[in-house]
């Protein structure tokens, strides 16, 4: 990373803005100059706003001063193509923008462009995206994660400031994870879903990828609340979440998961060694026992696959230009499953017992909730793997979200923070930290004092 | 048909809602006034990628006004579903409905020929409007998504139904109900209530239901209606007395031949794939809340038609007229009220606004219309003398007419009366004019 323009964090950018260090338009040229220097070779960005300076200037005076961010591509921005990485929408031009990129421009951000995932946001690599996959830029040689990878490695490659991406099992965190950044998964129903095509619609929540925590606080504050256009989003009270940040953590009760499971082998030193840095900023922190996540995956696939087949439904080659041809093989593969998980005399058996499943997992959360204030475990059982580890394995997404699959069934909020750097592979390891339905403070609360008190975070030597 | 087997027949009856928005957006709800084509629309029910459905209220609220007129219960906890087909008229590939939790079941409607069950009534949206056409000589299908996402409310039946006749009375019945609550302007030719009968015969000795289904789609009039099931008893009671088996299928009623035709045979059965729209959140009613709209609900056009014919000795022609819609109704009842205090014959002024003497809608004040009536009324004496003339001129410039007359064609008395009003050049009594006609005609 360098230590330009564009490798400031959101808080440091708007702090220097404010004292007239700098200029937003400065910012920008860093931020361009970035993109120009690197994708080529990470490919982050599969379309790139045209109208990026003239945007800037027009919103130089909100509060977000024309701050560049990158969109995830399954994100629709009206006029500015959308493709969600899948050739379907090969030439699609919203006819609208989503509520939440409405929220941030209308705060002042601009869209420097939209970034690559996997195909609809089917997988956990960008391996699947019809544009071809993205690298990882602390590791070219290594994958980026996804599905919101291009998000991931935008940021983790100062090719932007901060990032939106969406996740429905781990395709915020596990990207975040693996690229050494911050990925927030909000509670199902805080940030409004209108204008994200739909991958499953019970789990999708858009959330922020950023350098920091703080900076990932801020972003949500701009994201969350009702959207009238989203009967799914709630009504709860938004509280502003950097009042979270630089809050001791004592007395918490922490519950560690997942540590004995099988496939653990790798991660697990790293993850104590995160529980002990909590222990001493004054957590209690113990092992417990969750339902095994294994069942998670059985859910999780049942459920997001028969909703993928009916949300594809739509793209039958009558409109948008591109036939049901155009489709790749991982859309084909869950298109059949989910049909035939729905279809009469099976729907009792597959989707129906996987929702009862999925209440079970509910109630197991709730019991975990009356002991713990949160629960920690790894986001990925592994560092970010190698390119190509994808092909003729299809499960990859589920396997590699196994670990976030149960918080995402539950709808819960959580929070993937670095938590270790290989010296060798300069690949990361993240920790993700989960709390009840509407607790996004608390996890960036924790997550604000484990950074704090650790080096994992790669943007702190530029405070 | 063979005395010997019985008709078992049940209704499906599509209506569209006359909400001012569409079911599930902002769009304005009236497909059949839009400017253009396609101009009612938004991502939502285009089904642009992303876009998602909020549910309309007052649509919710007025199927279970419905139901509640039907004597249905009421699901307190209800949801939609996604149905999944593919049609060019269908944009999300799936039309969001109702599975097993509608709004309404358990409700009846009395006809002449004994109780219909209704099974249940519930919401959904409308699908887009397939135009083939040519353009430029070329052949093409265009697609109007005006009328996508319209709520329509479909109303099951029992299968209840034992003649055509109570098939159409049925119908008939139900929608005066979707008038009279001001929720639906069914109109049967552009499409707003559109019927499906399914049909079958019972054996003799069947006791069961039989094993089969005949489904009458897309009928657009009651008068079709009729005549399909009239066509297809004797069509299955000529098949099965050659002892054919018959199977489920779809048909339509082709109004020229007077036929009913195959349109699809299910062989296979439809697979829908319904699983509960996940962006649509359940929908959770208080028995309070039910009440709210019960206790909103008017009183019934039959109750207050009844009441007219009771109190003001009203003819059963003029009452559903009258009663079209409770709006109507409640005018109508204040109307009648007024002038029957003052005397007028209610019976006359229901015939006045009838034969549209008298300008008579929602817009109207009482006062004026009785006003009108009287103005309408209001006649001139005519010196008996002058009417005699009169009467005698007309006859004898006649006598071709007079011999009819004479022969007995009493409908000729029409015309002298015509000649004389004209001749009279003042608003006569025609009650007096026709006793001294008749008079006159007796000497001749």
């Amino acid at each position: 990373m360098t230590n330009q323009l564009c490798s400031l964090t959101l808080a440091q950018t708007l702090n220097k803005l404010q004292k007239k260090e700098i200029q937003m338009s400065e910012i920008v040229q860093s931020v361009l100059d970035s993109i120009k220097k690197q994708d080529s070779t990470i490919h982050a960005f599969l379309t790139q706003n045209e109208g990026l300076l003239g945007d800037v200037k027009a919103r130089e005076k909100l509060p977000l001063a024309g701050l560049p961010i990158a969109v995830k591509d399954n994100i629709c921005t009206k006029g500015l193509r959308t493709t969600a990485s899948s050739l379907v929408l090969d030439k699609f031009l919203p006819q609208y923008t989503a509520t939440i990129v409405e929220k941030v421009c209308q705060a002042g951000a601009t869209i420097i462009g939209k970034t690559n995932l996997d195909a609809w946001a089917h997988g956990s690599s960008t391996e699947t995206s019809q544009y071809g996959r993205t690298l990882n830029p602390r590791n070219t040689g290594h994958l980026p994660g996804g599905s919101s990878g291009g998000s991931a490695a935008a940021v983790a490659a100062d090719m932007s400031i901060v990032a939106i991406g969406t996740e429905t099992a781990g395709s915020i965190r596990q990207p975040a994870a693996w690229c050494g950044v911050v990925g927030l998964k909000p509670t199902y129903g805080r940030v409004s879903r209108y204008g994200v095509i739909a991958m499953a619609s019970s789990t999708d929540s858009p959330g922020p990828i950023a350098k920091t925590v703080q900076d990932a606080a801020m972003m949500l504050n701009y994201l969350a609340g009702q959207d009238l256009h989203d009967p799914t989003t709630s009504p709860q009270a938004v509280p502003d979440f950097t009042q979270s940040l630089g809050k001791s953590i004592k007395g918490l009760k922490v519950g560690l998961l997942y540590q004995d499971i099988e496939g653990m082998e790798i991660v697990k030193s790293h993850i104590d060694t995160a529980a002990k840095v909590l222990t001493e900023l004054g957590a209690k922190v113990e092992p417990t026992q969750a339902l095994s996540p294994q069942y998670a995956i059985s859910v999780y696939t049942i459920v997001q696959r028969g909703e993928v087949s009916s949300n594809l439904a739509r793209y039958d080659g009558i409109r948008f230009g591109n036939d049901r041809t155009f489709f790749g093989d991982e859309a084909k593969r869950r298109i059949m499953l989910g049909t035939y998980t729905l279809s009469k005399g099976y729907a009792d058996k597959y989707y129906l017992t996987a929702q009862k499943a999925r209440t079970l997992f509910i109630q197991d959360y709730q019991k975990l909730f009356e002991k713990y204030d949160c629960l920690i475990s790894a986001t990925s059982p592994s560092f970010a793997k190698k390119i190509g580890v994808t092909e003729n394995a299809a499960m990859f997404g589920e396997l590699e979200d196994m670990l976030l699959e149960p918080s995402s069934i539950t709808g819960l909020p959580g929070i993937s923070v670095p938590c270790y750097k290989d010296p060798q592979t300069n690949l990361f390891i993240g920790l993700n930290i989960i709390a009840p339905m509407w607790r996004e403070d608390r996890v960036i609360q924790i997550a604000d004092a484990f950074e704090k008190a650790t080096d994992w975070n790669t943007w702190k030597e530029t405070k | 048909m063979t005395p010997n087997y019985k008709l078992i027949c049940g209704m499906e009856i599509h209506a569209e809602l006359k909400t001012q928005s569409k079911m599930f957006c902002g769009c304005k709800n009236d497909p059949f006034h839009a400017p253009t084509s396609n101009s009612y629309t938004c991502p939502t029910c285009l089904g642009m990628p992303g876009a998602l459905p909020v549910a309309n209220k007052q649509a919710i609220e007025w199927t279970v006004k419905l139901g509640l007129a039907l004597g249905c219960k009421i699901n307190l906890f209800s949801k939609f579903d996604r149905k999944h087909y593919f049609y060019p008229d269908l944009p999300k590939g799936y039309q969001i409905s109702q599975y097993d939790l509608p709004f309404c079941y358990d409700g009846q409607i009395e006809t002449s020929e004994g109780l219909v069950r209704i099974r249940r009534i519930h919401l959904e949206e409308d699908t887009g409007k397939l135009l083939h056409k040519t353009v430029d000589g070329k052949k093409v299908s265009l697609i109007d998504f005006n009328r996508s996402s319209v709520p329509l409310i479909e109303i099951v039946t029992e299968p209840d139904i034992t003649s055509a006749a109570q098939a159409t009375e049925y119908s008939k019945k139900l929608r005066q109900i979707l008038q009279y609550l001001d929720i639906a302007n069914c109109d049967m030719e552009q499409g707003g209530m559109r019927l499906e009968a399914n049909v079958s015969l019972q054996k003799p000795d069947q006791t069961e239901l039989p094993n089969y289904k005949i489904e009458l789609k897309n009928i657009n009039s009651f008068r079709f209606l009729e005549q399909a099931v009239e066509y297809e008893i004797s069509r299955q009671t000529t098949a099965l007395d050659a002892g054919e088996d018959l199977h489920q299928e779809t048909r339509g009623w082709n109004s020229t031949k007077n036929q009913s035709f195959v349109q699809r045979s299910k062989e296979t059965a439809e697979d829908y794939r319904y699983f509960p729209d996940p962006d649509l959140p359940p929908i959770r009613f208080s028995e309070e809340q039910i009440e709210a709209i019960r206790v909103e609900l008017p009183e019934l056009q039959e109750t207050i038609i009844k009441r007219w014919q009771d109190k003001y000795r009203l003819e059963p022609r003029f009452g559903h007229q009258l009663a079209k819609s409770h709006k109507l109704a409640e005018i109508t009842d204040q109307l009648f009220s007024v002038a029957f205090t003052g005397g007028t014959d209610i019976n006359k002024l229901a015939s006045a606004i009838d034969n549209k003497k008298i300008v008579y809608d929602l817009e109207s004040d009482v006062d004026k219309v009785i006003t009108d009536f009287t103005t309408l009324h209001a006649t001139e004496t005519v010196n008996t003398a002058d009417l005699d003339t009169i009467i005698q001129t007309v006859i004898k410039t006649n006598p071709d007419i007079l011999t009819k007359f004479k022969q007995g064609q009493q409908q000729v008395m029409g015309f002298f009366m015509g000649q004389i009003m004209h001749q009279l050049k003042v608003k006569a009594d025609p009650q007096q004019v026709h006793d001294a006609l008749n008079k006159a005609l007796e000497n001749c």
